[in-house]
């Protein structure tokens, strides 16, 4: 078990309780006042017109990959960017020269999937970009 | 194991039951939305599990990629189906006879498993950082399955541009003009 | 039980009086600083008595307390058709991912354990670190939590069932997940200069001067780095200039369905991310706690007039010296709000993808080159510090845009 993980643990507990804390107290102390128009959505004074949860556009889908991506190519930088700091200290076995090379080829790799991206279009969020992407709207 | 309750132990069954409720919430949840909600407890309780098992950089992975990523695309893609409001007919239960029977089968052979196999138990480990550990794993015996990890990156990209852009004719467009 | 009651020690002064007090007095900075700037004179009503006829209003500052007084005494509206459960956890997860992402920030130096009673040490306990979690790990799960921080958004707008809500809370997170990939590259350069994943190694790895005078913060090894983090990080708290998930004349953002204390916590949550980011940012590029000339390893001298010797004095000075340094970052952002108007989306997502994304990268291969160049950092300072100067230059001298005049007719 870490040890040093325990505080990271207890602060959780401790910060999560206290939020709920507050959140009990303050509905114990306000006032209950129901109503119909109160529980209505809030459509900037309009009347709420039908159910909300509607389907959205699939760029959101889109950026969520874009982003899984890159953030797991993070996830395999840092590691890296450990090894080679210690490896130009020459404290490691490793010459920097392979740490290095190693690194370019994959980020270039990765930098190959976003140049394709950005060629075709994907990052973009204009009205005037991008007319191939499908934009999935809510059927009115 | 059991007859010597050791603190870690105790710290370890919450974890563990936090996340096996969350697996549960997953499987039996009829509301979609709070199957993917209950997805996250359940990793929260693995990056729980991971650092118990002084996995610092694995728990942190976890996090990072599991419940700040995947889970983010699995509710992205909830909300972009259609009718999903209709929590019924989007988490019908179905062939509950032929899950029981895989779950029958699975659960037996776990048990064999957990039981049968002649568990040592080692002492307890210094905790080390495993950041470093893993980095020297991939610029040494790994690093061929490093590169091709981002070749399968690369795919898992191109494929998203790919199947996110689909042809529309001038008039589809017309109709459907501007994100949300 | 040293170990809880020291946490829990740490968790009052930095967590409770610190952060939280800074994200109050930041609340009403803000209001101060929108009054200011639109020539009105904001908060001064809120007051207990009068002296001298006049009330008794401390510049605004009691507003704070009404203000919280009011949320409290609120009636909790849950609408129509709202997820309950979801509805009621989501002001918790932004609050809760702020105050644990404080815990790994070391807010001081370490102290040796010898300058305490020993009865209240246990045994092999040497070092106490002004931190309440000394991990190793420490700036990866900082960013690890740092990307839990969108369920709150996420989940707050889809319970609501509201579309300004949703699309609030779809904003938000698309925009927050676009920058945590910058957020997250560009701390790579900060990794491979200083070697370690734990925040209070890489402060402690800022110590020393550049050239003599200039102190050898993060800021003048990372110049592009601290410019890219601040502005993801920006973007991650949500505010102007990137506050569409807001936008509060268009949309409102997705607390729109939130009352009294429920959205007190988004709020404060919010306001205790920008703490956050001031920490972190201070703990990156502006050396932490350290502050050279003034704080020395066992001893503090102001210009040889003052000087207190001694761990406690080296603490209590460099704790003091990093809160006033995170409320110059959180103050230096809530500049920000009156000084750029909002972005549009795409705009948003181009400065994300494909501006902060290239650079990052850009800064992670020119950075390792020059670190491979020269293992001990001058050479990487050299240029730095060159790039700061043609940045200042550039500023000063530069092309400036003719006074817009305005046509009368």
């Amino acid at each position: 078990m870490l040890q040093s993980h325990l505080p990271l643990f207890l602060v959780l507990v401790v910060a999560l309780g206290l939020g709920v804390f507050i959140l009990v107290v303050s509905s114990l102390v306000g006032p209950k006042r129901p109503s119909a128009v109160k529980a209505d959505a809030f459509e900037c004074g309009n009347p709420p017109s039908g159910y909300a949860r509607e389907r959205f556009g699939v760029k959101f889908y889109l950026v969520a990959i874009l982003f899984l991506v890159f953030d797991i190519e993070a996830v395999f930088i840092y590691p890296w960017a450990i090894v080679f700091s210690d490896s130009t200290r020459g404290a490691g076995t490793l010459s920097p020269l392979l740490v290095v090379v190693e690194m370019v080829v994959f980020v270039g790799i990765l930098m190959i999937g976003l140049a394709y991206a950005w060629r075709k279009g994907a990052l973009e969020w204009g009205p005037e970009h991008g007319k191939g992407l499908e934009t999935t709207t809510a059927g009115h | 194991m059991l007859e010597q309750v050791s603190p870690s132990f105790l710290l370890f069954v919450p974890i563990a039951l936090f996340t096996v409720a969350g697996a549960c919430g997953v499987a039996f949840s009829r509301n979609i939305v709070y199957a993917a909600f209950s997805l996250l407890a359940c990793f929260v309780g693995m990056v729980g599990l991971f650092a118990f098992l002084s996995a610092d950089f694995l728990a942190v992975v976890q996090l990072m990629v599991y419940v700040g990523g995947i889970l983010v695309l699995i509710l992205f893609a909830i909300m972009l189906t259609n009718k999903i409001s209709e929590v019924r007919r989007s988490n019908p239960s179905s062939n509950i006879v032929m899950g029981g029977v895989l779950m029958i089968v699975l659960i037996t052979a776990l048990l064999g498993v957990v039981f049968g196999f002649p568990w040592t138990v080692g002492a307890p480990q210094p905790f080390a950082a495993t950041t470093e550990t893993i980095g020297r794993a991939f610029l040494g015996s790994y690093l061929l399955p490093f590169e091709v990890a981002g070749l399968l990156l690369l795919a898992a990209l191109l494929a998203a541009v790919v199947v996110a852009r689909k042809e529309m004719t001038p008039a589809e467009q017309d109709g459907k003009g501007g994100t949300p | 039980m040293f170990l809880l009651i020291a946490t829990l020690l740490k968790f009052i002064f930095f967590g409770l009086v610190f952060a939280i007090g800074l994200a109050a007095v930041l609340t009403w900075m803000e209001r101060r600083q929108s009054a200011y700037s639109q020539d009105r004179l904001g908060p001064t009503r809120a007051h207990f008595f009068k002296i001298g006829g006049k009330p008794f209003t401390l510049f605004g500052l009691l507003h704070i307390a009404a203000d919280g007084a009011s949320m409290f005494f609120k009636e909790p509206v849950t609408p129509k058709n709202a997820d309950k459960f979801l509805f009621k956890i989501a002001p918790l997860i932004g609050w809760t991912t702020a105050l644990v992402t404080l815990a790994l920030i070391p807010f001081g130096p370490s102290l040796p354990s010898s300058v305490f009673p020993a009865s209240w040490i246990p045994e092999g306990v040497e070092t106490i670190y002004l931190q309440m979690a000394h991990v190793d790990s420490g700036i990866l799960i900082v960013l690890a939590i740092g990307s839990l921080g969108v369920y709150g958004a996420a989940i707050g707008g889809w319970a609501s069932n509201n579309r300004f809500a949703l699309l609030g809370g779809l904003r938000a997170t698309a925009q927050s997940v676009s920058y945590e990939v910058a957020l997250g590259l560009t701390l790579v350069g900060i990794l491979m200069a200083y070697g370690s994943t734990e925040l209070g190694s890489i402060v402690e790895s800022q110590n020393g001067l550049l050239f003599g005078f200039l102190p050898a913060w993060g800021l003048f090894i990372q110049p592009l780095g601290a410019v890219l983090f601040f502005i993801a990080a920006t973007a991650e708290t949500k505010r102007t200039p990137f506050d569409m998930p807001e936008g509060e004349s268009e949309i409102i953002g997705y607390f729109l369905e939130y009352s009294s204390m429920q959205f007190g916590l988004f709020m404060l949550g919010e306001f205790l991310e920008i703490v956050v980011l001031g920490a972190l940012f201070t703990t990156l590029f502006l050396g932490g706690w350290q502050f050279p000339h003034l704080i020395g390893t066992d001893s503090v001298s102001v210009f040889g007039l003052f000087t207190w010797n001694g761990p406690v004095a080296v603490a209590v000075s460099g704790t003091l010296v990093f809160c006033v340094k995170t409320f110059f970052v959180c103050s230096l952002q809530l500049q920000l709000r009156w000084t750029l108007p909002r972005f549009r989306y795409d705009q948003v997502m181009r400065l994300g993808w494909k501006t902060l994304l290239p650079l990052a990268l850009i800064n992670i291969f020119v950075t390792a080159g020059l670190i491979w160049w020269d293992p001990t950092l001058s050479i990487l300072s050299y240029v730095s510090i060159g790039i700061i100067l043609l940045f200042v230059l550039v500023v000063i001298a530069g092309p400036r845009r003719p006074p817009q005049v305005a046509h009368g007719h």
